[in-house]
């Protein structure tokens, strides 16, 4: 498969910070990639680079085969980028700010209208974008980023700040896109929402990629314990250490906590002796390895 | 050119709604040219009231042509005592008072106002001439007579409607333009529109196209309500010049604008740094008064400001009828500083907020 987006060995400096130190990472096409770090690691600046909006320091990148720095026009109708979800016309409605996205790009206006259907904005067409909800401007912004149908569509965490409801709802429209076969790149600190949505993430940090895969092959990489609890009180804690594979037990009350690298055998045992109520198994997730690579330190 | 119209569309419409920019740049100036030119049109010299003690003759019995041009300049207010006739006189409340006792007729004034005051003295003298002249039963042997010339003087109404216009177009083309590009700027809708195929000369085209519509409206509606009969500019032959030169005018504000929002890192700057502009450049300009009162130093310091010059062309072809080509001067100054401006607003220019 072609590569969509080509970067090597990017780097970019603010004074005396290295902002991007070094990233090198390949996208293909029809991809759903997510780049996942903690504040100031440098996705942002990464994804502007490859956008066109900044121009690195060193190191090359290409994107659908063209070099987006300096600005290509005959390269801009083919990416489409979901920027802040207040970067709106002022005073204009749900409906004349499509519009006149779409118009940028030669869209017609039914076509513009079609797009506020697809992110489920019908109803608000004629309101003006000051009085959407945050999770009606979000949806707003990504189709002003997608009203003119392009082949790779940048995400700078479209999901933040919104409920839980909203978020579902973005990732069903991400999904269908994706589906359509869009590439897209997103940035986000939700691990869930990677873990869900990504086919490939790779972990930045300080500038550099630690860790790049498919999220499960990274979750899998960490080796973690899988941690089996069930309810307090139906097994005593030493008898639970006792068990074949448990490394660890803790019991505070509510549930006895087993951690272990052998889930198969812990659970068969806690079968055999009727000891499965309130069974949980949780996995490592994507979290998981994301401190391990990040720490866990607080980052201004 | 699709992607163009549609711009100026959104722009417009983002405009229209905003009642704060229509207030301060439509309602407020208005407002303005209404009481001002309600104050200065309304404005005759008063008449000054003489108290006339009891009965004076010299007053009572003037002929009725006499008393018609009397009446003109002043108002006679009958009063039986002299006492308190004299304390009006002193508090000021009638320029004069004036008793007669046979042959002699006195005229009790105070210099509060002086020319109120001599006005009445001097009627009254010419009252007393005429009844002398009455009394000797001759012809008299001089007259005078009275030929009104044109008043060419300016009117207040002919040089406050220019003049606010002018600071009605500069605050809203210096604040509209500093503050778009900053709130374009903050909003990231300037980097999304980078990221657009559209060229970004397009986009400020676009603005500037808009805010010159803006500046028609704001021109047509300040001389539709200055040339209403209770204001009463009457509009010179060339008026129309009034158009170009307003346009030009606004490309110069529109550039300072720039080159403001261009430089200012936050709303508050830009606001801050365009209002520190407009207000001295309101007053020298010769928005507020007539600049031609103003001592040499301070007219040549206020040929550092646009609007100066827009004012100067606007009384030139608005109410001065002076031709075309009178103001080419001026309109060449205004498309200077608007040139020098974009200029120097490209260098400052940043596309990013850092």
């Amino acid at each position: 498969m072609p590569n969509t987006i080509v970067a090597t060995d990017l780097r970019k400096r603010y004074g005396d910070v290295k902002a991007v130190d070094g990233v090198t990472l390949a996208v293909e096409e029809g991809e759903f990639f997510g780049i996942l770090g903690p504040n100031g690691a440098g996705k942002t600046t990464t994804l502007e680079i490859i956008e066109g909006l900044r121009q690195a320091d060193g190191g090359e990148v290409t994107v659908l085969g063209r070099s987006p720095w300096p600005r290509d026009p005959a390269l801009l109708p083919r990416i489409g980028v979901q920027l802040q979800a207040s970067s709106f016309f002022e005073r204009l409605t749900a409906r004349e700010q499509l519009r006149t996205f779409g118009s940028l790009y030669g869209v017609p206006e039914r076509k513009a209208d079609a797009m506020l259907e697809t992110v489920g904005l019908t109803e608000k067409a004629d309101t003006p974008v000051e009085k959407l909800s945050g999770g009606q401007a979000q949806r707003l912004s990504i189709a002003c980023a997608l009203v003119h149908e392009p082949e790779l569509v940048f995400l700078d965490e479209p999901t933040a700040a919104l409920d839980p409801q909203a978020r579902r709802n973005l990732w069903d429209v991400l999904r269908a896109i994706n589906t359509e076969g869009r590439t897209i790149v997103l940035t986000t600190h939700y691990m869930d929402e990677a873990e869900t949505l990504c086919d490939r993430v790779a972990i930045i940090d300080r500038g550099r990629i630690l860790r790049s895969g498919p999220p499960a092959a990274l979750v899998r990489g960490l080796d973690a314990a899988t941690r089996i609890s069930v309810v307090s009180g139906v097994l005593g804690v030493d008898e639970a250490r006792a068990l074949p594979g448990a490394d660890d037990v803790t019991d505070d009350g509510v549930s006895l906590v087993i951690a272990t690298r052998d889930p198969s055998s812990v659970v068969a045992a806690l079968a055999g002796r009727g000891a499965l109520d309130g069974v949980q198994i949780k996995g490592a997730t994507l979290e998981d390895v994301f401190l391990n690579l990040t720490g866990r330190e607080y980052r201004i | 050119m699709t992607s163009f119209r549609s711009l100026a569309r959104a722009m417009f419409l983002g405009f229209r709604r905003d009642r704060g920019a229509l207030f301060f740049t439509i309602a407020l100036p208005l407002l303005f040219l209404l009481i001002i030119g309600g104050v200065f049109a309304r404005q005759s010299t008063p008449k000054s009231k003489v108290l006339e003690i009891g009965s004076v003759p010299v007053v009572d019995q003037m002929p009725a042509e006499m008393r018609a041009g009397v009446d003109k300049s002043l108002k006679f207010t009958r009063i039986s005592d002299r006492n308190a006739a004299v304390e009006k006189v002193r508090k000021g409340d009638y320029s004069a008072a004036i008793e007669q006792s046979g042959d002699r007729v006195v005229v009790h004034f105070s210099a509060a106002d002086q020319v109120k005051a001599g006005t009445a003295q001097g009627q009254i003298e010419g009252l007393v001439q005429a009844a002398n002249q009455a009394s000797s039963g001759k012809p008299p042997k001089y007259r005078l007579e009275g030929q009104q010339v044109e008043d060419k003087s300016l009117k207040p109404i002919q040089y406050i409607t220019p003049g606010l216009l002018g600071w009605a177009l500069a605050s809203a083309g210096m604040f509209g333009a500093s503050t778009t590009l900053v709130t374009w700027r903050t909003k990231g809708l300037l980097r999304r529109l980078r990221l657009s195929p559209v060229p970004i000369r397009s986009v400020f085209a676009a603005r500037v196209v808009v805010s010159l519509g803006v500046a028609m409206v704001q021109t047509a509606l300040f001389i539709g309500v200055a040339t209403l009969p209770m204001f009463g500019l009457e509009l010179a032959h060339y008026w129309w010049m009034a158009i170009p030169m307003v346009l030009c005018g606004v490309l110069a504000f529109l550039a300072i604008g720039m080159l403001i929002g261009a430089w200012a890192k936050t709303q508050e700057a830009a606001q801050g740094v365009t209002q520190i502009v407009v207000l001295p450049m309101a007053f020298l300009g010769g928005s507020f008064f007539n600049i031609d009162d103003a001592p040499p130093w301070l007219r040549v310091v206020s040929e550092i400001f646009p609007l100066r010059h827009l004012n100067n062309g606007m009384l030139k072809v608005l109410v001065r009828g002076e031709g075309p080509a009178s103001v080419l001067p001026q309109m060449g100054v205004l498309l200077g500083f608007a040139l020098v401006a974009t200029l120097i607003a490209v260098r400052v220019f940043r596309w990013e907020q850092i």
